[in-house]
């Protein structure tokens, strides 16, 4: 990343949140936040009544995506920490859900309060998991901080499979949700109803999210990122400052998981396997690192790319085992490639690349004028 | 009230190697002292072990009279900054959250507010900028606050990182080789700044100074130590340095015949 920042051109300002031209405004940062994020959320909603209810579904997914490569992009992107296992810290958020849905309806419990409670519990036990985790990420760099957070990518879906008498091994958990309130009428789509609970959640983490990086917390962790032992001579304790970015990042995604097990009203470990872990850090990566834009754009990929793979090989006539094969593989090759391609023609990712081209299509109107 | 730092019989190996023996001195409040050597005189374990990334293994520090036992992120809350050599400044932040980050130990607001985006949170922030903004504009490099610190010449960014460092609002300044890659015009507006230091209007402070170039040190420095394998081979003022034969023979005559070069 210096690299190509050192051949930028002089006075050119960094392409990164926090590191915008000055802001004078003064303004609240929540205010100006919650502006954005209640536009997107009518927006969202103007979309829900306006497209067909699968792609209500998907947008759900990428919605639940988003919070696990929000929270990645501001460990990995921000704070320089890697970690090829939020794939099991989304496993722990799902999981706990399950439990504490099902247990609300053993016990015949309903109320609009449950689900709320349910993702408070998710992220409460995946910021304890990700404190554990963060504690030992400090004390690491590169290639060790990876082996660890790889190891937790293997071994907690191997726990859920051990554990079988609470996890239910390989099948895995139903999680029962209570459908859309009687309020919004009795045909009201499942799908939608859907869209709003993870639409909402996402964009409240999000606006937490975009609020923290825009403080001096941010700009803290972007600090460590960049020379450890300039930022203690700051007064910046520096594996504090690692520990609070892993549990950030892993209470998002614990959140994020607990929404896809919402989403599906299951769990099994299959679903939050290491290939996941890898996508998520492929998909943060092309999407923009450091960025809550390139994340939206890593999650939508997420999400497109099953989609795009499968009418690919249905396009192929091929036999029925082949195409099986290839659609499981294929995301996996496409990802890798999609990502070597990137870093060498778009190093800042998909939203480098938007922010460069409408820093261009900005630079050319005044001169147009003239 | 006039201790300032003072370092009592320091002494620090590393194996075999002795960096450090047995070294004493003092930095008053607001004056500047400098600390030449040859290379490997132990300059920087010096720095080190008043920064805390080395302990002594004998000997010990005072603050104004107070034991002192340093850690590198509590520095600045004792009123201690340090530059580091070659800047060490943070590539992915803009000139002026570089300086904003130096004053962290003032920020007020906790974490809830940083999430929650309150106006706790927003006044932290203005007043840290405002702070930085306007110790960049007394340094002369205002026009670059929005700058990425790559891009600027190596002068420009020994400057913020002079302002990070000033940020904190320090009653001593640790400079690391402050001239180390600057050219000669930049050393003279360079000496002048650390010059004024110790006599700015708001928060003046004492200046440790790590050295090599001698132009520099015998321009700003009140008070001059000179290192040699560890020890203190000689200390006054930079006249009385300039005189005495043993430190001719361990260090200057060489660096001022190179220098004249």
């Amino acid at each position: 990343m210096s690299a190509t920042r050192a051949a930028l051109p002089p006075k050119e300002q960094l392409d990164e949140p926090g590191g915008r031209p000055v802001d004078r405004r003064g303004g609240s940062t929540l205010l100006r936040h919650l502006a954005v994020v209640l536009a997107a959320g009518l927006l969202l909603v103007a979309v829900s009544y306006s497209v067909e209810p699968f792609r209500n579904f998907q947008l759900a997914t990428v919605a639940a995506y988003l919070c696990a490569t929000a929270g990645l992009t501001v460990l990995t992107g921000l704070n320089g920490q890697l970690s090829l296992g939020h794939g099991a810290l989304m496993a722990t958020g799902a999981y706990t859900v399950a439990l504490c849905q099902t247990a609300f309806a053993d016990r015949g419990m309903t109320g609009g309060w449950l689900l709320p409670l349910s993702l408070g519990a998710a992220i409460v036990s995946t910021v304890a998991v990700g404190a554990v985790v963060g504690v030992a990420a400090a004390r690491l760099r590169g290639p060790y901080l990876a082996g660890v957070t790889l190891a937790v990518a293997v071994v907690v879906p191997a726990l859920a499979v051990t554990f079988d008498g609470v996890f239910n091994g390989e099948q895995g958990l139903s999680v029962p949700v209570e459908p859309p309130p009687l309020s919004l009428g009795p045909y009201f789509p499942y799908e939608r109803w859907q869209l709003w609970v993870t639409g909402a959640a996402t964009l409240l983490a999000l606006l937490l999210l975009a609020n923290l990086i825009r403080s001096r917390y941010g700009r803290t962790f972007r600090a460590v990122r960049d020379d450890e032992v300039a930022a203690r001579l700051a007064g910046i304790h520096v594996a504090r400052t690692q520990v609070l970015a892993f549990v950030v990042s892993a209470a998002t995604a614990g959140l994020g998981g607990a929404l896809l097990a919402v989403l599906a009203q299951s769990v099994s470990p299959g679903a939050f396997s290491l290939t996941l872990s890898l996508f998520l850090l492929m998909a943060v990566v092309i999407g923009g690192l450091g960025r809550l834009t390139g994340a939206l754009w890593g999650a939508v990929l997420l999400v497109a790319l099953p989609d795009l793979t499968h009418s690919v090989t249905e396009m192929l006539t091929l036999s029925p085992a082949v195409a099986q094969r290839l659609e499981g593989n294929l995301p996996l090759a496409i990802f890798g490639l999609t990502l070597i391609v990137v870093m060498i023609a778009a190093p800042g990712g998909v939203q480098g690349l938007l922010s460069r081209l409408g820093r261009a299509l900005l630079a050319r109107r005044p001169t147009r004028r003239s | 009230m006039e201790r300032g730092l003072e370092l009592h019989h320091i002494g620090v190996r590393f194996g075999g190697l002795t960096a450090l023996d047995d070294v004493s001195l003092r930095v008053p409040p607001n004056r500047v002292v400098g600390v030449i050597g040859p290379n490997g005189a132990g300059k920087t374990t010096l720095f080190n072990v008043i920064c805390g990334f080395v302990a002594p293994e004998t000997g010990s520090l005072t603050l104004d009279g107070r034991p002192l036992r340093p850690r590198p992120h509590r520095l600045t809350r004792l009123g201690i900054a340090r530059t580091l050599q070659g800047t060490g400044l943070f590539a992915g932040l803009s000139v002026l959250e570089n300086v904003m980050t130096g004053a962290s130990h003032t920020a007020r607001a906790g974490f809830v507010p940083a999430l929650l985006g309150l106006p706790a949170s927003d006044r932290d922030e203005r007043r840290l900028r405002g702070d930085a903004l306007t110790i960049l504009d007394e340094l002369g490099i205002a026009e670059h606050a929005e700058a990425a610190p790559t891009t600027l010449p190596f002068a420009v960014r020994q400057r913020v990182a002079l302002a990070r460092a000033l940020a904190a609002r320090p009653r001593l300044l640790l400079l690391d080789e402050p001239a180390g890659g600057l050219g000669a015009d930049d050393i003279a507006e360079l000496a002048e700044l650390v010059r004024q230091l110790p006599r700015r209007d708001s928060d003046p402070c004492a200046v440790l100074l790590v050295e090599h170039h001698m132009d520099l040190v015998m321009a700003v420095c009140d008070e001059l130590v000179v290192l040699d394998f560890g020890r203190v081979i000689a200390a006054g003022t930079p006249d009385e340095i300039r005189d005495d034969p043993a430190v001719t023979d361990a260090y200057l005559g060489a660096t001022v015949e190179e220098a004249s070069q």
